[in-house]
């Protein structure tokens, strides 16, 4: 019995804490399907009733929204392409060879994640300016593949690492190559956490803020996320269009995160798990 | 002679061919691990190791719009940081930043310890839901959850207005949270503890599970309570990952920018100033590059101290997993 009113308890106070903290999402997505005059009311509608989409149409009416949807994956994908190559050929090495040197570069992988970019916006700045390429896509695509490789080259490390050795010797005795055991049997087993890693760098790309927002001045050049900062004007905040804007801009990323959270997101504490 | 000069001659260029290859074979078997980080290592030291430099000499340098201009700072030696460490703005900025982080790591580190002691505890149907929940909280990007938050606490139509001043907590009617800086990093505090739970939880969650069962069970045997239990057996066990999370959630609280910024509508009060809003202020507002670089070098600093024993735990455990 009173094990009964235990669980009902630990149920009850499981759904409160639910309801807290999914309760803002639910806010957003609400606020940005219902009319002006229900978002902007003294006592708040909990549904939209009607529901509307015209917080949605006036958010990519927006200036530039479509221009920096095309900024945001022009440097999103650039950076994924090359850094999913780049970072794949570090975590074979880290994860298959013993060499000298070896540690000092997971040092430095892991130490360059904890490196504020709030510090590095400074003399990247200046320097980007020096050469003119301050507010250039180019810039904010070099700087963008620094900060994803660390984190993707820790992540792959991990998939590599779990494939056993003994699958690629089977087929190097059974004659083939080194490469040739590597790209049949190795490859096609770690294709499915590449894809993760891949995404799991998209969504960290797609996020960016500070240096995207520092270095992309002109409103043709920002990216989606700079661009949900013009919806706050002298005359106050459209709430309609920027939970419309939010919604948008959040809803790739939370699709691909929910794909691939359990494959991807164990990288960060891998030193305190056994694995 | 000319026969056994070219015998000589023919078998030396054997030696040597042999030599060679045997040569090439151990570069190539030595060398293939770094081609294959050399990439990676470019990229990394360039784009992020050479700033990082950078960054250290632009703190000895007067750095203002005229030097912005003419592309070339002026050295001052150590003057930037006898500046700032002289400057009373900078005493508080310090502080604010040492109490906003331990708050925040205080909070969500106990807030996500409960939740993930809960879900053991709880119905799998409410496990799921609250397992889902998370999940979604998790992947909302930081800058939308901000916006989201800046309208539930909007001082004229704000959700959170309306709901306190209902269930009688005060007159909330109109009220600017961000008047008061302390209500202001309340607030601010909200969002970060809240951003923060669903990884937090969700790993020691996963954490949890690994504490053995027959310890728990042998412990309930010998008439153990639960929180004897919680103390004695799952603390230790999750020790090594409460303290990595711990130092990850220490960094990040000691760095978060992106929700004064957001939140205060890229203007904030010089109340708001925590250690990175106040770099980036002297840097990009008042165009003091050297002195906003000084006070980067000194985050920097203090960071890689706390992120020491991160490191090093993480590259231990590696290295003890041969791999």
């Amino acid at each position: 019995m009173r094990r009964t009113a235990l669980r009902v308890f630990y149920d009850g106070v499981g759904l409160l804490i639910f309801a807290v903290m999914i309760f803002p999402i639910y806010w957003m997505i609400t606020t940005a399907l219902k009319p002006g005059k229900e978002i902007l009311s003294l006592d708040p509608y909990w549904f939209p009733a009607p529901v509307t989409l015209e917080n949605f149409i006036s958010a990519m009416q927006v200036p530039f929204f479509w221009n920096d949807v095309v900024n945001s994956l022009t440097v999103v994908l650039t950076v994924v392409g090359i850094s999913i190559v780049i970072s794949f050929l570090a975590a074979v090495a880290v994860a298959r060879f013993g060499f000298r040197g070896r540690t000092a570069f997971i040092v430095m992988v892991i130490g360059v994640q904890m490196v504020p970019l709030n510090a590095l916006v400074i003399p990247i700045y200046l320097l980007l300016d020096s050469v003119n390429q301050v507010d250039s896509l180019l810039g904010v695509i070099a700087y963008y593949l620094a900060v994803v490789l660390p984190f993707m080259v820790w992540t792959l490390r991990g998939f590599v690492h779990n494939i056993p050795v003994d699958l690629e010797e089977a087929a190097m005795v059974d004659g083939a190559s080194r490469v040739g055991a590597f790209m049949r049997i190795v490859f096609p087993l770690v294709a499915p956490g590449l894809v993760a890693t891949a995404i799991f760098g998209f969504i960290q790309a797609w996020n960016e803020y500070i240096i995207a927002y520092v270095l992309l001045s002109s409103s043709s050049k920002q990216t989606l996320t700079i661009w949900l900062a013009s919806f706050t004007t002298q005359h106050g905040t459209d709430w309609g269009g920027l939970m419309a804007g939010a919604t948008l801009t959040s809803l790739p990323v939370v699709v691909f995160f929910l794909l691939v959270q359990r494959r991807v997101t164990g990288g960060l504490t891998a030193g305190a798990v056994k694995g | 002679m000319r026969a056994a000069g070219s015998i000589g001659a023919a078998s030396a260029r054997t030696r040597s061919r042999v030599g060679a290859s045997s040569l090439r074979s151990l570069v190539a078997r030595k060398g293939l691990p770094y081609a294959l980080i050399a990439p990676a290592t470019v990229v990394i030291i360039g784009v992020l190791g050479w700033p990082l430099l950078d960054l250290l000499y632009l703190s000895t340098q007067h750095y203002g719009l005229r030097e912005l201009f003419q592309h070339q700072g002026r050295f001052v030696g150590l003057q930037n940081f006898a500046t700032i460490l002289s400057d009373p703005q900078f005493r508080y900025v310090v502080e604010v930043t040492v109490i906003f982080t331990a708050v925040n790591v205080a909070l969500s580190m106990t807030l996500a310890t409960i939740i993930a002691l809960l879900m053991e505890r709880v119905s799998s149907f409410v496990r799921v839901l609250l397992g889902a929940g998370l999940v979604f909280v998790w992947a909302t990007p930081v800058i939308p959850a901000i916006d989201l938050w800046q309208w539930m606490f909007d001082y004229e139509f704000g959700v959170i207005n309306w709901l306190l001043t209902r269930i009688g907590a005060g007159n909330y009617i109109h009220h600017n949270w961000f008047e008061n800086p302390l209500q202001g990093f309340t607030v601010i505090t909200v969002v970060v503890v809240w951003g923060a739970i669903p990884f937090l939880a969700l790993t020691l969650h996963a954490g949890l599970t690994q504490v053995p069962k027959e310890l728990v069970e042998a412990a309930q045997i010998d008439g153990a309570r639960a929180w004897q239990i919680f103390r004695n057996v799952t603390l230790p066990t999750l020790k090594p990952l409460l303290l990595v999370l711990l130092s990850l959630s220490t960094i990040w609280d000691f760095q978060v920018f992106n929700q004064v910024w957001v939140m205060l509508n890229q203007r904030p009060n010089e109340n708001y100033f925590v250690i990175s809003v106040f770099s980036f202020q002297e840097s990009f507002r008042v165009s003091q590059y050297g002195l906003g670089s000084a006070v980067a070098v000194v985050m920097v600093a203090l960071l890689m101290i706390i992120s020491f024993f991160y490191v090093r735990q993480t590259v231990r455990s590696i290295n003890e997993a041969g791999a």
